[in-house]
């Protein structure tokens, strides 16, 4: 019952974020592009002052996949980092807690390329 | 109102509000990979990865996927209907990286890819990079106040 949970919370906070990007996209002049840019630093934000946190403790995935969560990575890398290193933390955090991804998008990005062939778009 | 009048009169109202459409699919599609995304954690923590190593893996699954989707050319078709369901998960991250890589192919592996590749990726990682630089200054700071 719990895991049936955990899955409905993922299912439904996820999509309510995704929903409000839809919205701020057929209502506002928002590209997709800049609504990633917001979101991920929303998700800074939004982690920093403390809001974040329970919403990944109910969601879990639900509030990690979204890009948002992207920034609740970022946050926490930093504050990881500021507590062992000091103000050295606070340029190295962010990146560090998020390099997997990064690293992953653009390689396997590259590896695509390399395999396939751009379609004409219809 | 009989039948026909019904379907005519629901027809004009969705026409109206493709937004209550479009929402609907950025829910199912988002809540949908998200709930992919739980299932993914389930499977690394159950296989004895921590928290965080397993937040990691599941976003580079995701972005796997969402990669090899966007070769296949079936992203794109999918995105068409979901909308912001695939652009704001980590998949949306990831088609944005691939679709460039693939696309720019024919201007070169250097300044086509190379370059292009963070078209979208590089905002996203700049200010989120750059917030949480901010963050961590003024977290330095108050721990320096308060301890």
């Amino acid at each position: 019952m719990d895991i049936f949970l955990d899955y409905l919370w993922a299912f439904v906070i996820g999509g309510c974020i995704c929903v409000v990007a839809q919205i701020l996209i057929d209502k506002t002049k928002l590209t997709p592009a800049r609504i990633l840019v917001l979101y991920v630093s929303l998700g800074v934000v939004l982690t920093a002052v403390g809001l974040y946190e329970p919403l990944v403790k109910l969601a879990g995935a639900g509030a990690t996949v979204p890009l948002t969560g992207f920034g609740y990575a970022i946050a926490n890398g930093v504050k990881k980092a500021v507590d062992e290193k000091g103000l050295l933390g606070a340029i190295t955090g962010g990146i560090e807690a998020t390099a997997g991804g990064i690293s992953a998008a653009i390689c396997f990005g590259l590896v695509m390329s390399l395999v396939f062939s751009s379609r004409p778009k219809k | 109102m009989n039948e026909k009048e019904y379907t005519e009169y629901v027809e004009k109202r969705a026409k109206k509000s493709p937004i209550l459409k479009n929402c609907l699919f950025a829910f199912l599609f988002g809540g949908g990979i998200c709930t992919l995304g739980q299932g993914f954690f389930h499977l690394y923590t159950y296989l004895g990865l921590e928290e965080t190593d397993a937040r990691t893996l599941v976003s580079i699954t995701l972005i796997f996927i969402a990669s090899l989707l966007t070769g296949l050319g079936v992203f794109d078709n999918i995105a068409k209907i979901a909308g912001a369901g695939t652009l704001v998960p980590i998949t949306g991250f990831s088609n944005a990286v691939s679709s460039q890589a693939i696309d720019t192919k024919s201007e070169g592996y250097v300044l086509g890819v190379g370059a292009k590749i963070f078209t979208i990726a590089g905002p996203v990682i700049l200010y989120g990079t750059f917030t949480g630089v901010i963050y961590g200054v003024i977290y330095y700071i108050a721990t320096l106040i308060w301890g």
